[in-house]
């Protein structure tokens, strides 16, 4: 091992090590594993958003060919009630337990057959009746359910006199925004096969972190969480959405259990939709003073969610306002709507996606109110260290990506008046975002083998969602070696390997590596010439600082062009920059391929996405991709995101996530550019085609045509 | 398991018996449309009659000079035909606007007049609809509806047509010919869908077991200045919210001959006969075309949530007619 004759595998652009696998048909996703002797389960939905089964009749289900069982409520073995999940107790986990329903898609029976098809038939014959009770389903944040959240993220922000800071502020923007529910729409269903040995349960499963799936379900079994055993090894997307422990494995454990025998519990899209989390609509109040010359006072961000009666969540869309910018008063509310919808779960950028849309939407306000250039306004504001908590900044580089975004994208050209650019019958306008994501690690562990044929085994419970973690991580041990990436075998994705972070909250890749770097060292210092395999193992829980002396977050700038078409209300993105300062960067090829990911994404949030509720009995009505709009190709433009120099310093590597942060400043930018092109303010996302359209006014209409 | 029958047969005699002689057999075709909803329970057919092996693929010229598009022609052929190209252009863009290029290789002529509304309550059996089970109720009426009809509709169903090939087929004057065991008939596409009463599950004037055989486009000189504009949720992959067909012939400053359709509105192509008559003979000014369109639209009766796509009609018949008014009087000044 000479550490001179390495090239350093981080910082290089290397494409998915498993690439050619997945787009050859040959990466097996958890459907396409086979098992001997597997049965097949047919997940049955509630069609009522509130009320009691009164009777499942199940007598013509059984009748049918090939119909290994039914599971219900009623001969379903008991789960663990009190269990808790990423954000408290939730009651959403133990299914078929009882007859209640609180949401229409909750899960209230498995049929099981020897084939999918004899499933699906039979679960059509089930015979479901409901005691339908009042349901609720009208979000609001003056709701009378209104409470404030839970504070498990810690508390919110109030710095400052607030009312004194509104009342001596030259101009207040006082502003509402909305959001609606969304459904995140990974590409691979939710499935999952489980089996059981010896009082030992084994799963395969599509989820975001098996091991902490595996420990829900130990505890949800009320089992040694040792006994437990989950795989994913290729997952198809999850975008939170499998960050939580699924129907589709808990239903199959069941079923596995009831029968004896492997079962396999495959969602279908519509399922996916019904019965998988969203995230919740939000409303949110944004309140901001400033001085004549564009200096903030206060700061007032209060933001509601809805989520479900059976569980605790967290929508934390009030980060930007306590750490983006300096003002002496900074207030930040959360409050919690328990309504009769799909228990959340965290999606894409939880909290900062639709944060960041309403508080930079303010933030274009004010700059529009105070005719000071955005950009302008949002340099005049940068904090020297954090406005709420005083603490330091371990790095922060917005300015750094503000300014360099303005260069590329030509800022400096750009007439600060609305509706004044026009290209035809189209208008054209320009907008801006920045956006602060906070970082960190979870606890994770990693093992290494030294192996007598000159390879690493490194083994670490990282998944891989289709990021190309696996691919970065393999650098970063290849690194921490000091040998070349050929030397590294990586296993991951499984639950065995150990307490390790999933892929969500931007900070898998990190904890991982993390892991992997610490435990490289470990490995260094034991490494004599043995002749024998050699293992160093570190879990990190110990060496993670909970209290750092320095704030530590991820930045970016987003810079967005649009064309509108008044006539009509189509909005089209023309151009997309974000540029970002997420630390030193692993793989730029595939950082660079997550964050355009997650720009099309927040461009999709901005335009498209919408889950609509039967406004009579709370049901999807979007519950598959004819109904629920994701932005096609066609909508997507040509995307440049690039990075910023940058060194996390509370990272031994100088790492730090980048997962979600492409999603967050999009939609803020769009709908600013949307308001510097027709002069119009969209306060409620989408922005769809229905809330753009204008009555033609006589001077847009098109040149009058007169054929001599 | 819901089993059912499949059959693939090579004469056209062959299918119709087989479909007059089964209960519950139906046509197959690309299968695009009518597999999804077998697949969603909507639809159950015992038997599926396979028609791609007829020989009802061609694309032709009638004597008179207009065109002959065989029933099991597909969508994409139809769409690069030279001829509809030439002569129909608004047909061939109104197709390439619908769905996808693969979608399009499957999907045929006859299928894409006879595919079912995109109301997700139809689709959905669980969910009362009277156009799927007459006289379970509408559930869009007051319900979902953001996309449904503003015009032409009754508290029996406010759902619209999906196609986008009908718009333009409903502006030349198209008319569908079939065949049954008796013989062969034709029926003018304005007189093809029943209007919705209160029986919306009775959707064509077809005769029950007919198999459309082709649809005719009469010659018409205006429709090769024609042009199909679709606006929808997203820039391409989705229904029309709101979609025009229009031709326009002018001549010595005055409008010589118009065609006008809609799509997205109504549980028809609709045919605006008001727009077309207001503009026809006079000259094609910004306040005619402007005064056409609000002619057209004043009968629509949005519904809670769809007062918009009236305003989208409006400003989109006048966007397109305008455009072809600029192109006719470029013509005439080069
Ligand atoms: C994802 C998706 C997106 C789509 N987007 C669009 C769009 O944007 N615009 C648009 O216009 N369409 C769109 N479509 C619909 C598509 O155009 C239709 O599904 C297609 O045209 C149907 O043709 P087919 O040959 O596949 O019909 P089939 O599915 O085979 O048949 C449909 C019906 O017609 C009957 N039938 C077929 N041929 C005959 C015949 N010759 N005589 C008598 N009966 C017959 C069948 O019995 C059946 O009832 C989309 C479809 C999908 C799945
Ligand atoms: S609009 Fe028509 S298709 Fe839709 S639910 Fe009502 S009856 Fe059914």
């Amino acid at each position: 091992m000479n550490p001179d004759e390495i090239v350093a595998a981080v910082g290089e652009s290397r494409p998915r090590i498993e690439g050619r696998l997945k787009v050859s048909g040959s990466a097996h996703y958890v459907a396409d594993l086979p098992m001997p002797n597997l049965a097949h389960g047919w997940m049955v939905t509630a069609a009522v958003s509130r009320g009691r089964i009164r009777d499942i009749d199940a007598t013509d289900a059984l009748a049918q060919p090939g119909v290994l069982g039914v599971l219900d409520h009623r001969n379903t073995r008991r789960l663990n009630p009190d269990i808790a999940h990423h954000f408290g107790p939730d009651r959403s986990l133990p299914l078929l337990q009882d007859e209640v329903i609180e949401y229409a898609g909750r899960p209230i029976a498995l049929v099981v057959a020897e084939t999918p098809e004899q499933a699906r038939a039979a679960a059509a014959a089930l015979r479901v009746t409901y005691d339908a009770k009042p349901h609720d389903i009208e979000f609001s944040m003056n709701h009378p359910a209104t409470r404030p959240a839970s504070t498990l993220f810690g508390p919110e922000a109030d710095t400052g006199d607030l009312e004194a800071e509104l009342a001596g502020s030259a101009m207040v923007v006082d502003e509402l925004y909305h959001t609606p529910e969304e459904s995140h729409s990974a590409m691979e269903p939710h499935v999952a096969t489980a089996w059981w040995e010896d009082g030992h349960l084994y799963a395969f499963d599509s989820n975001q972190g098996p091991f902490g799936i595996s420990q829900v379900m130990a505890s949800l079994f009320l089992i040694d969480p040792e006994r437990v055993h989950i795989r994913a090894e290729h997952v198809g997307g999850g975008f939170g959405a499998k960050t939580i422990c699924g129907a589709q494995i808990i239903l199959a454990a069941l079923a596995a259990e009831h029968l004896q025998r492997p079962v396999r519990v495959a969602l279908t899209r519509r399922q996916v939709f019904l019965a998988t989390g969203s995230r919740p609509p939000t409303e949110q109040r944004v309140r901001i003073g400033a001085d004549a010359d564009g200096r903030l006072r206060a700061i007032h961000h209060h933001a509601a969610f809805a989520q479900s009666p059976l569980a605790e969540y967290i929508e934390w869309c009030t980060e930007q306002a306590r750490t983006l910018y300096a003002a002496p008063a900074i207030r930040t509310e959360l409050s919690a709507v328990p309504l009769n919808l799909l228990p959340p779960c965290s999606m894409r950028g939880p909290g900062a996606s639709p944060g960041s849309f309403a508080f930079e939407s303010a933030i274009d306000e004010v700059a529009e109110r105070l005719q000071i250039d955005p950009l302008q306004l949002r340099l005049l504001n940068q904090p020297v260290v954090s406005p709420v908590s005083g603490r330091p900044f371990s790095t922060r580089r917005l300015v750094q990506c503000l300014q360099e975004g303005a260069r590329r994208f030509g800022w400096a050209q750009r007439d600060p008046r609305p509706r004044v650019r026009r290209e035809g019958n189209l208008l054209v306008g320009t907008g801006v975002a920045a956006v602060a994501f906070i970082a960190g690690v979870f606890p994770s562990s990693a093992a290494i083998t030294a192996e007598t044929d000159g390879t690493f085994s490194v083994r670490v419970g990282a998944t891989d969602i289709g990021t190309g973690a696996r691919t970065a991580l393999i650098a970063v041990a290849a690194d921490a070696l000091a040998v070349g990436t050929e030397r590294v075998r990586m296993h991951i994705g499984d639950s065995d390997l150990g307490l390790a972070a999933g892929a969500g909250g931007s900070r898998g890749t990190t904890s991982c590596a993390f892991a992997i770097t610490e435990t490289a060292k470990a490995l260094r210092e034991k490494l004599g010439d043995s002749a024998r395999p050699v293992t160093a193992s570190v879990d990190t829980t110990p060496l993670i600082n909970w209290q750092p002396a320095e704030e530590r977050y991820t930045y970016s700038a987003v810079f967005a062009e649009v064309t509108v078409d008044p006539a009509t209300g189509e909005v089209r993105v023309r151009r997309l920059l974000g540029m970002f300062a997420v630390g030193r960067v692993i793989n730029p090829l595939l950082a660079r391929s997550q964050l355009i990911g997650g720009m099309i994404g927040g461009l999709s949030m901005a335009l498209h996405e919408e889950s609509v509720r039967d406004p009579l009995t709370g049901r999807l009505v979007t519950a598959d991709f004819a109904g629920y709009h994701i932005s096609a190709h066609a909508d997507v433009p040509t995307i440049e995101a690039d990075f910023v120099a940058d060194y996390e310093p509370q990272d031994p590597s100088g790492f730090n996530g980048l997962g979600e942060i492409g999603n967050a400043g999009t939609a803020a930018a769009i709908a600013n550019a949307v308001w510097h092109a027709t002069g119009t303010r969209h306060r409620t996302l989408p922005i769809s085609l229905s809330r753009v359209i204008e009555r033609a006014a006589a001077q847009d209409r098109p040149e009058a045509v007169s054929v001599a | 398991m819901r089993a059912f029958a499949y059959q693939r047969t090579t004469q056209i005699r062959d299918a119709l018996n087989l479909i007059a002689q089964h209960d519950g057999a139906r046509f197959l075709a690309g299968g695009t449309n009518l597999v999804d909803l077998m697949k969603a329970g909507v639809e159950s057919p015992a038997r599926l009659v396979d028609i791609r092996s007829l020989a009802l693929g061609e694309i032709g010229e009638t004597p008179d000079g207009g065109l002959v598009l065989g029933a099991t022609a597909t969508n994409s052929a139809v769409a690069a035909d030279a001829q509809v190209r030439l002569r129909y252009p608004a047909l061939s863009q109104a197709i390439l606007a619908g769905a996808s290029g693969q979608l399009r290789n499957m999907a045929t002529v006859g299928g894409n007049l006879l595919q079912r509304t995109r109301c997700a309550y139809f689709a959905d059996p669980s969910e009362a609809c009277n156009r799927r089970v007459p006289g379970s109720g509408c559930s869009a009426i007051n319900g979902a509806h953001h996309n449904h009809a503003i015009l032409d509709w009754t508290e029996h169903c406010v759902a619209t047509h999906p196609s986008d090939m009908a718009v333009p087929l409903s502006a030349f004057d198209a008319v569908v010919r079939y065949e049954t065991l008796d013989g062969t008939g034709e029926i003018p596409l304005s007189e093809f869908y029943l209007p919705v009463g209160n029986r919306p599950d009775r959707e064509t004037a077809l005769p029950d077991g007919a198999l459309i055989t082709a649809v005719v486009i009469p010659a018409a000189a205006v429709a090769s200045k024609s042009r199909y504009r679709k606006v929808r949720e997203r820039a391409s992959y989705a229904f029309a919210t709101v979609s025009v067909a229009a031709a326009l012939d002018v001549q010595q400053g005055l409008v010589q001959d118009v065609r006008l359709a809609l799509g997205g509105v109504a549980s028809r192509p609709w045919r605006a006969r008001l727009a077309e008559s207001a503009l026809r003979g006079g000259p094609a000014t910004a306040e005619r075309i402007s005064a056409a369109a609000d002619v057209e639209i004043a009968a629509a009766e949005p519904l809670r949530d769809n007062a918009y796509k009236v305003t989208l009609a409006r400003n989109l018949i006048e966007a397109v007619l305008t455009e072809l008014a600029a192109d006719a009087g470029e013509e005439s000044n080069g």
